[in-house]
C-alpha cells in the first residue's frame, strides 16, 4: 500500500506532549486523558503485544533443548538459507531500482510523473497471492513460456527462481517510496552546483546526493529486508512446498504448524519475531539519527 | 534538429538512463506479469469468468473478505485515532516504546502473526478458552478473520493520522478556546474536520491491505467453505486443483478492486494534503 506515510520525510521539529498538556487551550481533563490512554493501550496490548509475547512463550514452552533442536534441524536451516538468499537478491535489485526511480522522479520534471509514482506503489496494493499467481501464469507448465523453460531444464515455478522473483515483486516499492519524498524535499540545487563546478554525474551522486539520502536509504533497506524475509502469500503460491529445497522460513512455519509440531513452528517463528524486533530497533535508531542530522543542518543554516 | 530547440535544458545528467531503467524494471517485474492475469482471464471467455466468480463458494469468500475488511478498518479507525491521539498529546510512561512498537504488524511476518493469533484465540488458547466457557468460538470462524485483519491494519491508521495531528496548529484550538468553545466542541468542530481526510486515508489503506491479506488470516480462519474462506484463499485453492482459469478470474476481480482502491487512496491523500495546506 501507499503504506506508512513515509516517516523520515516528515521528521520536522515535533512538539513534545508537554507542549499540549501545559497549554490550557489544548489540555484535556485528567479523566479524558487517562480514559483515552487506557482504552488505546488496552487495544494496543491486546492486539499487538499479546501475539508477540505468545510467539516466545509458545516457542519455549517445551524448554530450551526442544527449542534449539527445532532451529538446528536441517530443514529449518535450509529454510533460513533460502530466506537469506531471497532477501540477498531482492535487496540490491530494489536498491538500484529505488535510487534510479527516485533520481528520475525527484530531479526532473516530466509528464505522467504522478502516474509513475502510483505504478511504483502498485505491488503494495496487490494481494500477495495474486503476486505469486502471476509468475505461475507466466512460468508455470500452462504458462506463456511453460514448455520452453521445461524443455531447457530450467525450473522457475516450484523452484528457487520463482521464490526469488515473488520476493522481488512484493518488495519493489520499499526503497523507492522512502527516497522519492526525501529527494524531492532536498531539491536539486546542490547537485546542479556540483555539475556546474565540473563534477561528473557519478561523482555528484557519490559525494553530494548519497550523503544527503543515506539515512533514508538505510531506512528503506531495513523495511525492504523485513518484508523480503517475512513474505508468505506470494512465495507460498510459487514454492510448491518442497522441504529442504523450496521452503522459506515462513513456509517452514506453516508446514510445522499444520503437522501439529507447534513448539518447532513457534521456534522458527521466534527467529522471525526477533528479526521484526531488530527491524523496529533499527528503524527507531535511524529516525533518531535522521532527526539529529536534520536539526544540525537547520542550525548550520541559521548561523 | 528542430526538436532540439524544444527540449528542456537539463543541468543534471541521467534522466534518460534512470527513467528508462525505472520503466523497464517496472514493466518486466510488475506490469507485464500483472497483465498476464487479464490476458488469461480474457482468453477463458466471459462465460467461464462469470461462472468462476459467481459460484456460491467464491461469492461467500468475497462477502467475507470485503465485510471483515470493512469492519476491521472501521474498528482500527476508532482505536487508531485514540492511539495516535495518546501518542501525540499525552505524557505517559512507555510512550516512546509504544510508538516504536506500533509498526510491529509491518515488521512481523504474517505467518508468525497468524499462528500466534491462532494460539491465543483457539478453543484451548488463553482468550479462546475464556470465550469457549461462554460458548463463543473465535478462531476458525469469521470472528477470527476479523481479529487477524484488525492486527495487520492498525498501524496504517495510526501512521496516517499521527503526522497530521502533530502538524495541527495549536493556535486554532487556542482561538476556539478563547471564544468560549468547550474542549469537546473544539474536537468536534476544529480538530476532527482537519483529521478527517487523514483518517479516511488510513481507513482506505487498512481496508486495501486487509482485502488482499493472506498469511495472518489462513491459520485462524479455519477455512471452512462458505463460512470462513477468504478470497485470496480461493485463488490458492483453485490453483491447487489446477483450475488456472478459475484462480485467474478471482485474481482479476481482486486486481480491479486494488486499482480502484489505489485511485481512491491517491485522491484522498491529495485531498488531505490540500486540507492541511489550507489550514497551515
Amino acid at each position: 500500500m501507499a503504506a506508512t506515510a513515509s516517516a523520515l520525510g516528515q521528521l520536522a521539529a515535533l512538539p513534545a506532549p508537554r507542549h499540549y498538556e501545559d497549554n490550557p487551550a489544548t489540555r484535556d481533563r485528567a479523566w479524558v486523558k487517562w480514559g483515552v490512554i487506557g482504552v488505546s493501550l488496552a487495544f494496543f496490548a491486546g492486539f499487538l503485544l499479546l501475539p508477540l509475547a505468545t510467539v516466545f512463550i509458545e516457542a519455549l514452552r517445551r524448554g530450551w533443548s526442544v527449542y534449539l533442536a527445532a532451529i538446528v534441524e536441517p530443514d529449518a536451516l535450509a529454510a533460513v538459507r533460502l530466506t537469506v538468499l531471497a532477501a540477498a537478491v531482492a535487496l540490491p535489485l530494489n536498491l538500484v531500482f529505488g535510487v534510479a526511480a527516485a533520481w528520475a522522479v525527484a530531479k526532473f520534471e516530466f509528464r505522467g510523473k504522478q502516474f509513475l509514482i502510483s505504478l511504483i506503489d502498485l505491488p503494495f496494493s496487490v494481494s500477495p497471492v495474486v503476486a505469486g499467481l502471476v509468475y505461475v501464469l507466466i512460468f508455470g507448465a500452462q504458462g506463456w513460456f511453460g514448455t520452453w523453460f521445461i524443455d531447457n531444464d530450467l525450473k522457475v515455478v516450484f523452484a528457487v527462481p520463482g521464490i526469488v522473483l515473488a520476493t522481488v515483486f512484493v518488495t519493489v516499492p520499499f526503497i523507492a517510496r522512502e527516497l522519492i519524498p526525501l529527494m524531492q524535499a532536498q531539491g536539486k540545487e546542490e547537485e546542479e552546483a556540483a555539475i556546474v563546478l565540473g563534477a561528473s554525474g557519478w561523482q555528484t551522486f557519490r559525494h553530494v546526493t548519497l550523503p544527503n539520502i543515506r539515512w533514508g536509504l538505510l531506512y528503506g533497506v531495513v523495511l525492504c529486508n523485513a518484508r523480503a524475509m517475512g513474505e508468505f502469500g506470494a512465495v507460498s503460491v510459487v514454492s510448491g512446498h518442497i522441504r529442504g529445497l523450496t521452503n522459506t522460513m515462513p513456509l517452514q512455519i506453516e508446514i510445522l504448524y499444520n503437522e501439529y509440531q507447534f513448539a518447532a513452528a513457534f521456534a522458527v517463528a521466534s527467529l522471525l519475531a526477533l528479526l521484526a524486533l531488530l527491524t523496529l530497533v533499527l528503524k527507531t535508531f535511524i529516525e533518531w539519527r535522521a532527526a539529529l542530522a536534520a536539526r544540525e543542518q537547520r542550525e548550520e543554516e541559521a548561523q | 534538429m528542430a526538436t532540439l530547440a524544444h527540449k528542456p535544458f537539463r543541468v543534471l545528467p541521467g534522466f534518460r538512463l534512470t527513467l528508462g531503467y525505472t520503466l523497464l524494471y517496472l514493466s518486466l517485474l510488475v506490469l507485464i506479469p500483472l497483465s498476464a492475469v487479464f490476458i488469461k482471464t480474457a482468453s477463458g471467455g466471459w462465460e467461464h469468468f462469470w461462472n468462476s466468480i459467481s459460484s456460491p463458494r467464491v461469492l461467500a469468500s468475497f462477502g467475507l473478505s470485503f465485510g471483515a475488511s470493512l469492519a476491521a478498518a472501521a474498528i482500527n479507525s476508532v482505536f487508531g485515532l485514540l492511539l495516535a491521539w495518546s501518542l501525540v498529546r499525552y505524557r505517559f510512561p512507555g510512550r516512546k516504546l509504544v510508538d516504536s512498537l506500533v509498526d510491529l504488524p509491518f515488521a512481523l511476518p504474517t505467518a508468525v502473526a497468524g499462528i500466534a493469533l491462532t494460539a491465543i484465540y483457539a478453543p484451548k488458547g488463553w482468550i479462546g478458552s475464556l470465550a469457549a466457557s461462554h460458548d463463543i468460538r473465535i478462531a476458525f470462524t469469521p470472528w477470527g478473520v476479523l481479529i487477524a485483519l484488525i492486527f495487520i491494519g492498525l498501524p496504517f491508521v495510526v501512521r496516517t493520522v499521527q503526522p497530521v495531528l502533530e502538524d495541527l496548529e495549536v493556535e486554532l484550538e487556542e482561538a476556539a478556546a478563547s471564544l468560549g468553545a468547550a474542549r469537546w466542541q473544539i474536537f468536534r468542530h476544529v480538530i476532527f474536520p482537519t483529521l478527517l481526510p487523514a483518517l479516511l486515508t488510513g481507513f482506505a489503506l487498512a481496508f486495501a491491505r486487509a482485502v488482499g491479506e493472506y498469511g495472518s488470516v489462513i491459520f485462524i480462519a479455519g477455512n471452512i467453505p462458505l463460512v470462513s474462506e477468504i478470497a485470496p484463499l480461493m485463488i490458492v485453492t483453485k490453483l491447487e486443483q489446477f483450475d488456472y482459469a478459475g484462480a485467474t478470474s478471482i485474481a482479476a476481480v481482486m486486481l480491479v478492486v486494488s486499482f480502484v482502491l489505489l485511485l481512491i487512496i491517491n485522491s484522498l491523500q491529495a485531498w488531505s494534503a490540500r486540507r492541511i495546506g489550507r489550514s497551515a
